[in-house]
This record gives C-alpha cells, structure tokens and sequence, in this order.
C-alpha cells in the first residue's frame, strides 16, 4: 500500500483536469439544457492557442514568464471559438427541438478537429509543448511535477473566482435567475442573450486553463485531445450533479481518483487480476457512475438547485 | 495491355521490344497517415521492375507495375486483391504493409493461387496459424514475407536485455492489441527462460494519455528494464512520464516503437531508449548502398522508409520465380503461369538488399536478422545487430 499517497495524487491531478473541463458542461447545460459536445474541442483549441502564444514570443522567453501570456492566449482563443459557435451554430436553433443543437453540437466537435489538424501545421501527430524547468519535488512519498503544481494552484484557483463571480456579482444572479427560470429572468430585465454568451464564454476559459494544464503535464497538444478528455469531463458532469459547478468540481475529482485507485487495487482482488490495470480504468470509472446514478439519479450534489448557474 | 497506374511506368518499359509484360501489383495504403510507409513501398517495388527491364533479367519479359491503395483498411484490400486477381497480366503483389489488411487479402490470392510477399507484416499467425506457439500450420501456400516475425523479435530483444545489458528484472505494459501483446508474450517467455524475473504487468488503453497511475505501479515495482509491445504514440509520452516520475530504468520495444517521432513524443526523456527493428541497418550492407544510390538516381518525389529494402526483395523474389518459371518454359510465360510461380517462389534464393533472401516451408523469410536501436543524444543509434538463433 506504500504507494497509495502516489496514486491519490495522480488521481487528484487527473480530476482537477476533469473538473475543470466539466465546468463548461454543467454551466451551459444548468442555463440552457444544452449538452455541448463540442466542448471538449474547445479545450481543444484553447491548447493549441497557449502553444501558438509561446511559439510568437521571442525565443528563449523563460516559461514561468510566458506561462501568464500563455494562459491568456489559449483563453482568448478558446473562448472566441466558443463565443462563435454559440452566435453562429447554437443561438439560430433556440427554439428548435432539444435533438437539432445536440446534434449540431457534435458535427460542430468533428468540425473543429477537422480544421485544426488539416490548417494548424504539424498538428496531425500531436505537437510538443513547453515543459515547466524545475522539478521534481519530493512530498514523504509522493513526487509532483511542476505541471502538477500548477494544476493544484489553478484549479482551486478557477472554482474560487467563479464562485464568487456566481454568488457575489450581478451577472452572476443573472446566471443564478436564468438557469430557474428564463422566461420570467428575461420579464425581471435580465438580458438572457447575455448571460448564455458569458457562461459560454466562462466554460471555455476554464477548459483553456485545463488545456494548458494538459498540456504541461503530457508534453503535447493534439487535435483528438479533446475527445476522450470532453467525455470523461462530461460523465464528471453528471456523476456532481449536471447544473451544478461545485458538483462538476466534485465530480472531477471522484472520477480522476477512481480511476487511478481502480488502475493500481482491482488487480489485487483475489479473482479480479484479468479486470484490472490501465486498460480497465475507463470501464471501471463508468462503473462508478452507473452506480452512483441508480442510487442518486441527481448526482452527487445534483438537489442545490438554487445553486444552479 | 494492362490498364497501368504507376507512376514510374514510363521508364520501366523502356526495355523490351515485342515481348510479354508480367504486372507486379504493389497493395498499400498510398493515402492517409501511413502513406509515407506505403509509397516507399511502390517506388521501392518500381526501382526493382525498373533494374529487372534495364538488366533484361527474364529474357523476352517486360515488368510492369500497378499499384493500389488499400487505405489501410482491410476492405479495400479485398477489392484491390480481387482487382489484381482479375488482371491476368499480374503474376505477383508485393503487399500489404498492415496485418489486418493481410488477413482480408490472403484468401483472395489463395483461391487464384497469385503470389503475395508482403515486406512489412510481422505478425506471426500469417504463416503459421492461429495456433502458431503450440502447433505451426502453413494456412495460406501463397503468402510469403520478407520481414521477421514478432516470435522472433521478442526474444531477441529479452536475450539483449539479460544477456548484453545484464538487466535481471523487467516489467511489461502493452497496449493489448495483438501485435503489442503478442509482442510481450514472446520477451516474457524468453526473458524468465533466462533467468530474469518479471515484476509485474500492466496494459495501458491506447486512446488514454494518462499513464500516472501505471507508471507509479512500475517506479514501485523497481524493475531494472521496462519492456513495453506497442507503437510510439503511446510509448512517447510514457517513456516521458516514467522519467518525470523518477524512473531510472530504459524503456525497451519492438519495431512500432523505432520511429524518429517516438524521440520526439518522449520530450527529450528517451536517451538511453531501447527499440529492436527486423533486419540489419539498411546503410551497413553493401547491397543496401547500391539500393539507395539506384533509388535516389531514379528521382522518386517521395523518401523510401522503413520497408523500402523489403519491398525491393520482395519485388525482386518474384522476379526470381518468373525467371524460373519461363527458364523451365522453354523461354516462354506458360498459360498456368501463377500457380508455376507459387511453386517457384519457396526455390528463390539471392543476395538481396537486407541480407539472404529465401522463403522456409511457412513462407516466412530464412533471414531471421534483427538490430537493437538505442536512443543517444536525442537520435537513433545502432546497439547491436545479430540473427536470432533460437
């Protein structure tokens, strides 16, 4: 068991990333019940927009230096295309049956991937990115990345600050308003239009930051990256309660930890030595959340509906 | 009077007036991810039809070459197989570079008893059966190969590892398809034969580039080798995070990791990397350098890669049999042909590109030569090159 503290790290790690990505999902769905499967193309696109940020800045550019730049670029870009894609692929079909922008949402997915590896160059076998200098560091047992720092600082970091944003601004009461009830959120005043952009917009600036993450902690960007990450972020949706970003966090983490708990123990049940190891984690993690929704159909934290945003 | 769709068919018919053309057929994927593997194998399969006219190696025959793209898919294969079949002209494919698509073509040419050589193939159940560890069964008289198979790659690398580098202890991940699993099996087998001890084994999912929680259970299991059956864009990044993790220990693989892009995925943490590929370096041999000055004079727009010296011996094998075949003729291409030159085939004996090339009773090639690789200062470099003695 001495590598126990190990694998709850690498699965904190991993779940940080989850949760991160799955704050666009539940944000987008708790305001217009929309599941946004191209999101995961849009934490896509915000690494490949970090990496281009570091390929312009002057060569030799120190990388806790261009780390804040880097972050900003990848967030500009993932959130333009987000921005985008609500106006111009998402918004025409409000009306439409609930089926029309789901499955707008997925050519939308194939889209993007499309692009990036056909026009973006090199993209086809994956791009390498920029490693933090530094490292490893040594905790008792555990060794950490600087990439791993990184994630622990941001990820606390971005569900602090939205948190805030959510419950303590104006817009965010506007969130709050519109994800009860749009029709009377829209008679109360609040331009509805407006807050669905910003959560859009808000979702993929939290997948650029996961995207960056990503990006440090395996050494490449590439334009399937988004598929697998988005739906494992989606299933960490669910699996909090999908609505609520506090639950999308939670959710993350549970994920991420089960899976490196089920790569390293299920092995070691007696009988259970074909079912365990890295090639079993995805089944095992949806195990979880098959589990987890018979018994609580909501979600972890699914029932704080007020806190919906 | 074939319908002919290669590119370097203008200078091929150059050098004959009058006689028979025999078409060669080249299945690859042209297209796609894994068409620089694939055209190096048409225009490797061009040179030789090319040298075989300018040389008149068979007396009154003009080779052809008509190549077609499988897509890497094995349904395309089949309908490229049949097309091949149904032009009488073609006497032998070189082809297919996957496994899979092998397997949907093999059939096809066995029912039109057609020669197949495929210069890329490693996977063991080809020649010999599905059963091939416990009881060997040629399955298909047509099919042959040029490349070694994974059952002999794997030991070769586990008696490298225990024997040249002294390593006592391994740990295995693949990435549980058949050829890395395959793969491993072989290493394991031979690697406990000698003595080692194998700490543990993990499998990884391909579409997963988390390797964290594998890679602790490795670092805690202290082995001194790490061997792992799979190709490099998953060995990259965990090859990189065993590093980063802090273990010591190489990582070592078979041929789908002995690619420049592995060095590249690993983020400059791959030095010290160990890789087998079949064949010995195709830059040692002297037959080798005749091969790539020709391929280089010929002006073909696209580099030959890692099986063109295959593809050249395939070509050239088949040329071989054809030669027999008319010889015994009485200088004429008989009307039965492909079936004379399946017959050839397992008689054909030459010095070719990579070494001795000639066919056992599976179809298998009798060259059983491999090369370890190692990763030094971010580039491959040669560690060692042998034959497999068994």
């Amino acid at each position: 068991m001495h590598e126990l503290p190990q694998q709850l790290a690498n699965g904190l790690i991993l779940g940080s990333l989850y949760g991160l990505i799955a704050i666009g999902y539940t944000m987008v769905y708790g305001i217009v019940q929309l599941i946004n499967f191209a999101h995961g193309e849009i934490f896509m696109t915000g690494g490949f927009g970090a990496l281009t940020t570091y390929l312009i800045l002057p060569p030799g550019t120190g990388l806790w230096l261009a780390l804040p730049l880097m972050l900003l670029g990848g967030v500009l870009i993932s959130v333009i295309v987000a921005v985008a894609a609500e106006r111009f692929a998402y918004r025409p079909l409000r009306g439409a049956p609930k089926l029309a922008p789901l499955i707008t949402a997925i050519g939308l997915s194939l889209a993007l991937q499309q692009v990036v590896e056909q026009f973006y160059p090199g993209a086809k076998s994956g791009r390498s990115f920029p490693q933090l200098p530094g490292g490893p560091y040594h905790i008792g047992s555990v060794t950490l990345q600087p990439a791993d720092i990184f994630l622990f600082v941001a990820a606390p970091l971005c569900m602090g600050a939205l948190a805030a944003f959510v419950g303590k601004t104006r817009t965010g009461r506007g969130m709050q308003a519109t994800a009860q009830d749009p029709d009377t959120a829209k008679l109360m005043g609040i331009n509805t239009d407006r807050i669905i952009v910003i959560a859009f917009a808000l979702g993929a600036a939290f997948a650029a930051v996961a995207a960056v993450g990503w990006g440090l902690r395996y050494g490449q960007v590439s334009p399937t990256m988004g598929f697998l990450a988005g739906l494992k972020a989606f299933t960490a949706a669910v699996l909090g309660g999908i609505g609520n970003i506090y639950g999308a966090m939670l959710g993350g983490l549970v994920l991420g930890v089960a899976e490196a708990l089920a790569t390293a123990y299920i092995q070691e049940i007696p009988g259970m030595h074909q079912l365990g190891g890295g090639s079993w984690a995805n089944v095992w993690a949806f195990v979880l959340l098959i589990v987890v929704l018979l018994v609580r159909p909501q979600g972890l934290l699914g029932e704080r509906v007020a806190d919906r945003a | 009077m074939s319908a002919c769709g290669s590119r370097g068919e203008k200078s091929s018919a150059s050098g004959d007036a009058g006689g028979t053309t025999v078409t060669i057929g080249v299945d690859a994927p042209l297209t796609g991810p894994l068409s620089a593997l694939g055209l190096g194998i048409q225009h490797s399969v061009e040179l030789a039809a090319k040298i075989a006219n300018d040389n008149k190696e068979v007396p009154g025959v003009t080779f052809k070459v008509k190549a077609l793209d499988d897509k890497k898919s094995p349904q395309e294969g089949q309908q490229n197989a049949t097309a091949l079949v149904a032009d009488k002209s073609v006497l032998g494919v070189v082809g297919p570079l996957n496994s899979g698509v092998a397997q949907s073509m093999q059939q096809v040419f066995e029912s039109a008893s057609l020669v197949e050589v495929s210069p890329a193939n490693t996977n063991p159940a080809l020649t010999q059966g599905e059963k091939f560890e416990t009881e060997k069964k040629r399955t298909f008289k047509t099919y042959f190969r040029t490349a070694t198979t994974d059952a002999i790659q794997g030991p070769f690398a586990a008696q490298y590892a225990y024997t040249d580098l002294g390593k006592k202890t391994a740990y295995l991940i693949d990435d549980k398809k058949t050829y890395g699993v395959g793969l491993v099996g072989a290493f394991q087998k031979e690697f406990t034969k000698l003595g080692g001890t194998i700490k543990g084994q993990d499998h990884i999912d391909e579409n997963n580039l988390d390797f964290s929680a594998v890679v602790t259970k490795a670092k805690a299991a202290g082995a001194d080798v790490i061997y792992y059956g799979g190709e490099y864009p998953q060995s990259g990044p965990l090859s990189d995070q065993l590093k980063k993790a802090g273990v010591t220990a190489p990582v070592f693989g078979g041929d789908g990791m002995y690619d420049p892009e592995y060095i590249n995925k690993a983020n400059k943490n791959a030095n010290g990397d160990f890789a087998t590929s079949v064949g010995a370096p195709v830059e040692s041999l002297d037959s080798a350098k005749k091969f790539v000055a020709d391929y280089k004079a010929a002006g073909y727009s696209d580099p030959y890669a890692a099986y063109g010296g295959y593809s050249y011996d395939a070509a050239w094998s088949i040329v071989q049999a054809v030669k027999a075949v008319v010889a015994d003729n009485g200088g004429k291409v008989p009307s039965d042909a492909r079936a004379k030159v399946v017959t050839a085939m397992s008689k054909v004996s030459f010095d070719g590109v990579t070494g001795k090339v000639g066919f056992d009773e599976y179809g298998d090639a009798v060259n059983k030569q491999l090369t370890v690789y190692t990763v030094k200062d971010g580039a491959w470099a040669v560690a060692k090159s042998g034959t497999y003695a068994g």
